[in-house]
C-alpha cells in the first residue's frame, strides 16, 4: 500500500526525522527523542505537523441546526470565531468521532476530524446532511496543512511571524484571516499536549511557514514527531479515539460529560440513549490511576480485581513529565472507590495499581 | 552502528559474550536504536532455568514492548538490577549493560549466531525493509 505524505514529508526528511506507517500516512514518530520531545514541549516549544488531521466545511442556512444535531456538544452557545470541543455519537451513545468545531458564522462551521475517521465522519455527516435542506458538506482534507505550535513559549515566537496579535486571541477562539510568515492562513489557541499553544490551518506554503516558526524559535523550539504527541496528550488526560473512546465507549463513560449538553432542549444524535445512560447509573467508569508494582500499563490490558476481570487499560505509558507509570482504564462501577486497588494484568501476572485522580498532567495557569 | 568484534549476535538483535561455561547477554546498538527512549527492563529471575529461545527479559521502550530471547540454554546466574531501576542505560551502552549472565548447560550453537561482520551485513539488510 502506498503510505500517503503530508506536504511537509520533505521537512521531515530534511530534519530527520523517523517515517513511520501512522494509520496509511508516512510520518514521524520521533526526530531526536519521544522523551526529549516531550520535555521540550513542556518547557519551550514544539512544532507539530498535523496535516493528515481531517478537515470538513459544512455551509448552508440551516448549518448551525445541522451541527447542533450533529454533535454532543452545545453548539448554539458558540460566538463567532469561537472554538468547541464536541463528540458526534451514534444513536445508542457509542462514539462516531470526537472533534474540534470552528463557528466561522452560524452558516459556515469547519471540523476538524480524526485522520483515521475522516471518510467515516464526512460519509456520516453527508447521510444525515440531506434533511437539512440546502446544506453544502465539504471533505477539503486534502487542501489544509495544519501545524501545531506548542509549548510555554508559543506565543512568543509565533509573534514575530505573525500579523495578528496573539495576546487578544484567547483559548478555544481562532482568527481566521491571519498571516503567518506571508502566508495567509487560520490559527487557532488551541492544542493536543495540555499546553498553550496553536493550530495553523494553510493551503499553501506549509513548508516555508514551518521552517520560518523554527526560525523565529531559535533554541526554544523543535519538531516534534506524533510519538511524543501522543505521550503528551496522555499525559494531560486528553481522549483519544479507539482507546478512551469508540463505538462502544460512551463520551458518559469516558468521563466526557462535560462536553455532552444533556439539559439544553436541542435534540442530537444520541441523546436519548445517554440521558438514559445517565439516568439508570452508568455501569462502567473511566478511572485514572498509578501503577504501584513493576511495569507499564499498556492498551487494552487487562484488569482485575481478587481475581476477577472489571475492566481494561484505555491507555497507559511511562509519563515522562511525572517520571511514573501511569493509566486510565475503563471499569466497572463498583470498583471505582478513592485510593482502591486492582491488578494490571501484564504479561499473565498481576500487577497492582492504584486509583490516583490526582496523578495526571495539569499546566500552571 | 556500534558492533563489537569478539562477540556473538542473533538474528532477534541481542549480543552474547562467551567466556567458557559463561555467557553474558545484552541487546545490539541496533536495538536500542530501533527501539528508541527505553523506559522499562524486566530483568529474568535469577538462578531460573532458560532454553535456547526461551524469552527471559523485557525491554519496554515508550512505543513498544520487546522481547528478548536467549540463544543459549542454561541457569541465570547473574541479572543487572540496575537496569530496573535507570532502563535508560540500554540506550547509553547497550553492550556495558548487560541484561544477564547465564551458565551454560549444553553446547553452545555459535553456528547458528553470526559474527560482528556478518551482523553488520544484517543490520543494512533489516535497515532496508
Amino acid at each position: 500500500m502506498n503510505l500517503k505524505r503530508t506536504r511537509l514529508y520533505g521537512m521531515h526528511k530534511k530534519h530527520g526525522g523517523k517515517l513511520i506507517d501512522f494509520g496509511g500516512w508516512e510520518l514521524p514518530v520521533q526526530y531526536e527523542g519521544i522523551i526529549k520531545e516531550h520535555h521540550m514541549v513542556r518547557q519551550k516549544a514544539g512544532l507539530f505537523d498535523v496535516s493528515h488531521m481531517g478537515e470538513i466545511i459544512i455551509k448552508g442556512e440551516k448549518a448551525e441546526d445541522f451541527v447542533q444535531y450533529m454533535v454532543t456538544n452545545d453548539v448554539k452557545a458558540l460566538k463567532d470565531h469561537q472554538v468547541q470541543y464536541a463528540l458526534m455519537c451514534y444513536p445508542d451513545g457509542g462514539v462516531v468521532d470526537d472533534l474540534i468545531i470552528y463557528k466561522f458564522s452560524d452558516q459556515h462551521y469547519l471540523l476538524v476530524v480524526n485522520a483515521s475517521n475522516t471518510d467515516k465522519d464526512f460519509d456520516w455527516l453527508k447521510q444525515y446532511s440531506l434533511t437539512f435542506g440546502q446544506l453544502s458538506v465539504e471533505n477539503v482534507s486534502n487542501q489544509y496543512s495544519q501545524l501545531a505550535l506548542q509549548g510555554p513559549k508559543a506565543e512568543e515566537i509565533l509573534q514575530k511571524i505573525c500579523d495578528i496579535d496573539l495576546k487578544n486571541l484567547k483559548h478555544f477562539w481562532f482568527n481566521p484571516q491571519a498571516r503567518v510568515a506571508g502566508s495567509d492562513c487560520i490559527i487557532s489557541r488551541t492544542g493536543y499536549t495540555g499546553e498553550d499553544g496553536f493550530e495553523i490551518y494553510l493551503t499553501e506554503q506549509a513548508d516555508v511557514v514551518w521552517e520560518e516558526v523554527l526560525k523565529a524559535g531559535g533554541e526554544d523550539v523543535a519538531p516534534i514527531g506524533l510519538g511524543a504527541r501522543d505521550t503528551l496528550r496522555f499525559e494531560a488526560k486528553l481522549p483519544l479515539y479507539g482507546q478512551e473512546i469508540d463505538q462502544d465507549i460512551s463520551p458518559l463513560e469516558a468521563g466526557l460529560g462535560f462536553f455532552v449538553k444533556l439539559d439544553t432542549e436541542e435534540d442530537f444524535i444520541g441523546k436519548t440513549a445517554l440521558k438514559s445512560q445517565k439516568e439508570s447509573g452508568l455501569g462502567r467508569v473511566t478511572v485514572q490511576f498509578e501503577m504501584i508494582g513493576k511495569g507499564i500499563p499498556r492498551s487494552h490490558y487487562k484488569v482485575q480485581k481478587d481475581g476477577i476481570e472489571i475492566g481494561w487499560v484505555t491507555s497507559g505509558a511511562f509519563a515522562p513529565t511525572q517520571g511514573k507509570n501511569i493509566g486510565l482504564a475503563i471499569i466497572n462501577r463498583e470498583y471505582n472507590q478513592k485510593d482502591s486497588v486492582f491488578d494490571i494484568m501484564i504479561r499473565g501476572k498481576k500487577v497492582p495499581a492504584k486509583i490516583n485522580s490526582g496523578i495526571f498532567y495539569k499546566r500552571n495557569q | 552502528m556500534n558492533i563489537p568484534q569478539g562477540l556473538f549476535y542473533s538474528s532477534s538483535h541481542e549480543w552474547i559474550k562467551i567466556e567458557g561455561e559463561k555467557v553474558t547477554l545484552g541487546i545490539t546498538d541496533f536495538a536500542q536504536h530501533h527501539l528508541g527512549d527505553i523506559v522499562f527492563v524486566e530483568v529474568p529471575e535469577l538462578n531460573s532455568e532458560v532454553n535456547v529461545g526461551d524469552s527471559i527479559a523485557v525491554v519496554e521502550s515508550v512505543k513498544a514492548v520487546s522481547e528478548i530471547y536467549s540463544p543459549v540454554s542454561g541457569t541465570i546466574i547473574a541479572v543487572n538490577e540496575e537496569l530496573e531501576e535507570s532502563p535508560e542505560l540500554l540506550n547509553e551502552d547497550p553492550y556495558k549493560n548487560y541484561i544477564a549472565v547465564i551458565e551454560v548447560s549444553n553446547e553452545i550453537e555459535t553456528e547458528k549466531l553470526m559474527s560482528a561482520k556478518d551482523y553488520e551485513a544484517y543490520c543494512i539488510e533489516e535497515e532496508k525493509k
